[in-house]
This record gives C-alpha cells, structure tokens and sequence, in this order.
C-alpha cells in the first residue's frame, strides 16, 4: 500500500515539476548545426513533393491558350474555374460526354457498400477467430492470410468466370463483391489481431453473464474498437476508390468509377489534349482519398488516444 | 448429504499436454475452497472448466447433483471474479451489474433491485454512475464480485481476485470476501497463489502440481500434516527444513541424519507404522517450531548449532544454522539477542515435525 501511496502522490509534483521546466527559457539556442540541416532536408523534400500539385493546381485554373505559352511554373493570369467545371459536367469519358460526375457517384456506390460489407465481415471474422476458436481455426487462418499473397491478376479470371455464373458480371454488385473478397485477408488479420490484444476475461465475463455471440461482439467488443474500425476504414476507403482493374474488369461499362472515367478523360485521343481539364479531373478523382486521410486522420490519433486510457 | 460442486475423472488436454489428469473434487455445499499452487499448475484451467470457459477432454462436472459438463457458463448457477477485473470499460458500474440480467430479459424493476442489494452490501452506491476508468483497483473489484452477486448465483468463481492490488488493500478485500462469504454462504471457489490468501480464507484448501491435486484438506492439517514433501515446502514462510537421513522403525524409532546425528522419533505419529528395517527418509520440522535456549532443554531433541545468519524481522527473528551438515532455519523471538557467530542451544519435538520416504516422498 504505502509503496502505491508514495508513487501516486508523487506523480502530481513530479510532472507539475516538469512543467515548470518547460515554462523556462530554453538553454539551448534556436539554430544550431543539426536544427539547421534536418529543417533544411524536410524544407526540400517538402518542395519536392509540393511542387506538381503547385503545377496542377495552376494549370487547372489556366485557359489552354495560356497554357501553350509553356510557361508551366507561372500562376494563371485570368484564373477561371471552367476547366473544373467540364471536368465534373461535360468532359468526355469514352462514348458519354458527361463529365466525371457519373463516375463520383458509380466510385461513391461501389465504396460505400464495399467497406461497410468488408469490415463488417472482417471484425466477425476476426473476433470469431479470436475468442469463438473451433476445430481447424487456425489452418482456416493461415488460408486466409496466404490469401493475400496471391498476385490479384492470378484470380481475376476465375472471378470474371464466378460472376458470370452468379449473373452479376457487369454490375455494381460483381465489383462489390470482389472488393469484399479481396479486402478480406488483410482486414481479418487486423481486426483478429485488434481483438487478441483486448483482454480475454473480458469476453469470459460476458460469456458467464450469459451473453451470446451476437451480443458479446456488438455490445462489449465492438464499443472497444473504434481505433481499428478508423485504420480499417482508411485502408478500405483509399484502396476501394483508388482501384482501377477491378472497376474496369467487373463493373461494366454503366457503371465505371471514377479512375476509369478519368483514365478515359486523360487518354482521349480527339483533339488535343486539354491539360486544364486534366489536371483538374485527376485533382477531383483524388479529392476523396485525401479528405479521408485529413478527417479520419484526427479521428484516429483520437481513438487511439481514448483506447490507451486502461479499463 | 448433496454435494454443491462435484468434479469426477475430469481430464483436459492442451493437444499433447496434459492439464489435468483425472481430478476428481467434492465441495460441499457453503464451503470455501482455496485452490492453490504455482503458477502452471492447472489452478485456473479447473476454475475455468468449472465455470464452462473451457471444455473438458474427459470426465464430468456436476453442479447442484446436475451434470453441467455441457452446459453454457450462464445455465450453470456461476458467478466468477477475475483478476484484471474485467469491467466492461463503455459501461457505467450500474450496466455492469445489470448486464447479466438485462441478458436474462429480467424485469426493470427486479433489476433495479439487485443492483441496489448488491452495491448495498458491498457499499459501491455511491460509484454506480461512474465507469470503470473512475474507479480505483479495489472498488473495481468490488463492482466485479458485485456482477457475480446480482446474478443470485450458487457458486462464486475467484479466480485470484486480488493479485492486482496492493498489499494493504489486498488484506482489506480479503477479509471482506471472508465476511461476504459469511454473510451469503455461497459455495466458493478461490483460485491463488498466496498461501496468506488460502490459509486465511479457506475452510479447504486443494493444492495443486501438475494438474493434480497433491493434498486436499483443511488449512490446519495442510499446515501440520502435509501429505508429502512438496506440499511441505509449498506452504510455510519460510519454508520447512528438510533433514535427510534414514529412519529406524522398531519400538524405539529414530531418525539417523547422513552424517549420524540421531533424533528420536517416538512422539511421531505415524500413519504407517514403519517395519524393523531402515528406510532413507526426510525429517521436516518448520522454523516455527524450533525451540532456543532454555525451552529446548525440555525437546526430545536438543543440540548445539553455530548461528550463521540473523534476520530480524521486526516481530521475530530468523535464524539459519547447520544441523548435522544441513541448512537449518529458525524462528525465535525478537527478545532473544542472536549474533552472528554465536552458538546456540536450539530443539524441536519431532512429533510436530513430518517424515517423508525419499523414494515416494509420501508421508509416512
């Protein structure tokens, strides 16, 4: 007791202790050698990967005639947002000239069902495969994992042959489904490996309350699990709407996301190539990645933040 | 008379391991036992098993005369407790308790009920709208028997409750469980590796090796009449001095130490009376039981010994000597000044001692 005691009264004063040591003046001074060469290398690599965005986004607030001119470092002189504009409206995508905004929402209509479908299964998998084990749990595991070692080309066939059979080829649920599939392996073993980190008395507590599998994972396990719901949202949301082959192989041509709509829009062969509405397109098709990162980002270090407080 | 808890030819198997091996236990009903041994003994597999967590290779488990070897942990009449105390962390003190229930589709106003008898008792009502985060070890604790308790349960699983607290508060829950198990007279089923915890609460104390029990028996002849030498040395701090030797049967029996010191042993009781030949055995006699000075004129064995060690322990103080080419550790009273160095008259009746045969390290 008295060793407990001592350490948590001591912990107040300790770190009020090094508080007031921070309030103080620095004995170090601001530029020294290394301060200066680490700032210097972030500054660089920070131009590095800043510059092309800094053209693109220029570019797309350009007219053509000024983007012939060929200066591609100068701001735009008479910014317009018509390129934007055809980019989302009128721009063509192969036969259709309606932009990329049917692509938006054919990506929004395949993400959404995706990930939701996706994890969901992944976090029964993995909590299954956690606390409920059976006979043969972890040879079911090892597939599974072996699973994502697989070169996606090498299945793509035998997928093509599976939804034709089920009649789903060509439609928005044939691109759901093998998004599902293969987000699989690599979801389960995060959420399997999540919920092996959650204390298991836990999950026996439950059990002898006489809760259920249903009820164990929607009202204990789940509730504890928001950090890994965000990571897995993340990896699913980008890899879902980033993806190209699958949208181009199984979606049909109704219902292309975005990437193929804008590879379409990029890759025109009529006329010439209009940079402005290029840079804009690409810019809209990776909007949504982006907003994802900067959102659940927060979002994340939150309930990382929330989880690490002991229970 | 009905057995609460019944245990027959239970087996569990970890693949090729064995984790238990044939354990057959009888708890009566009310009765407090104390599961007890080293870490990896099989203490909390049987405890598990117990409460349906784990299913048995082999062998039957039978609760209130009903064979609950299949049955799910809430159709068993359990409660249990665990170490980490396993609050549900989303949930305030008061969903905690009624979790099981509100499972249990019981009526709110039943509910409502058992919490407040429950936190009553163990006077948590002033925490039943914090989370567990709020609370501290020992109160978390409280709310975690408080889950078994408003279940209505027959039997209470410990499964080592209070080895996450500190040494103050460890006493503190410990005399309240004792007091708790007084006042409900529940069947309980303790799991530990404090031998403090078990001598203290137990009215039964099974003690564990390998998935056996080695001794099942009350806490007093545990203490004083160990079945065999590990039981002997796992119980006592510090543990028993073990003499080897041979032992001389005959009606004047003694005990021969390797290097010839001979002690009488006919006050020993022994449970089977040893033939006329000699057998090599170990002589056991606890440091508390070692009288100095002049108390140990009266022992039927006395002898001189050079003290090597002195511990003061504040109470008392522990000494160790070499008897007959043997370490030796004595207690004696803090009023008797020892120095290292310093030769001293020390003896014991052998009658409280325990003799063991070397070759089955039985009791004999």
């Amino acid at each position: 007791m008295s060793q407990t005691a001592t350490i948590s009264s001591a912990g107040p004063t300790a770190s009020q202790d090094a508080r007031v040591e921070a309030r103080g003046p620095r004995p170090t001074p601001f530029f020294t050698p290394r301060k200066i060469v680490i700032y210097s290398i972030l500054f660089f690599a920070c131009l590095y990967f800043l510059f092309p965005l800094y053209v693109m986004i220029t570019t797309s607030f350009k007219t053509m005639p000024e983007i012939r001119w060929g200066n591609i470092f100068a701001p735009p002189i008479e910014p317009t947002g018509e390129a934007w504009i055809k980019a989302w409206t009128s721009a063509c995508t192969g036969l259709t000239c309606q932009g990329l905004s049917p692509g938006f929402w054919n990506s929004v209509k395949i993400t959404v069902p995706s990930t939701l479908v996706s994890i969901f299964i992944a976090a029964v998998n993995g909590y299954a495969l956690i606390n409920w084990r059976f006979k043969g749990s972890e040879i079911f595991f090892t597939i599974l994992i072996f699973g994502s070692f697989i070169p996606y080309q090498v299945m793509l066939y035998p997928l093509v042959m599976i939804t034709r059979e089920l009649g789903i080829f060509g439609s928005l649920w044939a691109v759901i489904l093998v998004h599902t599939i293969f987000g699989m392996p690599i979801l389960t073993l995060l959420f399997r490996n999540y919920f092996a980190s959650l204390p298991v008395e836990l999950f026996k507590a439950a059990r002898v309350d006489g809760a259920g599998f249903w009820r164990i994972f929607f009202e204990i396990m789940l509730p504890m699990s928001l950090p890994i719901f965000v990571v897995a949202m993340i990896l699913q949301i980008t890899g879902i709407w980033n993806d190209f082959l699958f949208g181009v192989v199984f979606a049909g041509t109704q219902n292309y996301p975005m990437t193929v709509q804008l590879n379409n829009i990029v890759n025109s062969v009529q006329g010439s190539p209009e940079y402005n509405v290029n840079m804009a397109a690409t810019i809209l098709t990776g909007l949504v990645p982006l907003i994802v990162y900067f959102v659940s980002g927060r979002l994340f270090v939150r309930g990382i933040a929330a989880g690490a407080v002991k229970g | 008379m009905q057995h609460s808890v019944s245990i027959r030819d239970l087996s569990l198997n970890f693949g090729h391991v064995k984790v238990l091996e044939h354990l057959n236990l009888d708890i009566a009903e009310g009765e407090f036992i104390v599961l007890l041994g080293p870490s990896g003994c099989g203490k909390s597999t049987l405890l598990n098993c117990i409460a349906g967590l784990l299913d048995v290779s082999d062998g039957q488990i039978f609760i209130n005369g009903k064979n609950v070897t299949w049955e799910e942990p809430k159709d068993r009449g359990i409660g249990m407790v665990f170490q980490s105390y396993a609050l549900y962390p989303q949930m305030t003190v008061e969903r905690n308790l009624s979790f099981g229930l509100r499972v249990a589709r019981m009526q709110k106003d039943e509910v409502e009920r058992r919490v407040k008898r429950a936190s009553e008792i163990l006077q948590i009502e002033p925490l039943l709208k914090r989370k567990p985060v709020e609370l501290s070890g020992g109160q978390r604790q409280r709310v975690a028997i408080g889950r078994a308790l408003v279940r209505d349960v027959d039997v209470f699983l410990f499964d080592e409750p209070l080895s996450n607290l500190d040494a103050k508060l460890r006493s503190d829950l410990r005399v309240e469980i004792k007091r708790l198990h007084q006042r409900l007279k529940n069947t309980m089923i303790y799991v530990t590796h404090d031998q403090i915890e078990a001598l203290t609460l137990a009215d039964r104390i099974a003690i564990m090796k390998n998935g056996v029990i080695q001794q099942l028996a009350d806490p007093h002849t545990i203490y004083n009449k160990p079945t065999n030498l590990y039981v002997a040395g796992f119980i006592g701090s510090p543990s028993m001095n073990f003499l080897e030797g041979e032992l001389q049967g005959g009606t004047e029996p003694v005990f021969r130490a390797n290097d010839g010191t001979v002690i009488p042993v006919k006050t020993y009781a022994f449970e089977t009376a040893p033939n006329g030949g000699a057998v090599k055995g170990v002589l056991g006699v606890r440091p508390e039981h070692i009288a100095v000075g002049e108390a140990a004129k009266a022992m039927p064995f006395a002898t001189e010994v050079e003290v090597e060690i002195v511990e003061p322990m504040g109470s008392d103080t522990l000494a160790y000597t070499k008897l007959a080419g043997q370490t030796l550790t004595f207690r004696a009273d803090s009023e008797i000044n020892l120095r290292d160095g310093q030769t001293v008259l020390v003896g014991f009746d052998p009658g409280r001692g325990s003799i063991f045969d070397t070759a089955t390290s039985n009791r004999i």
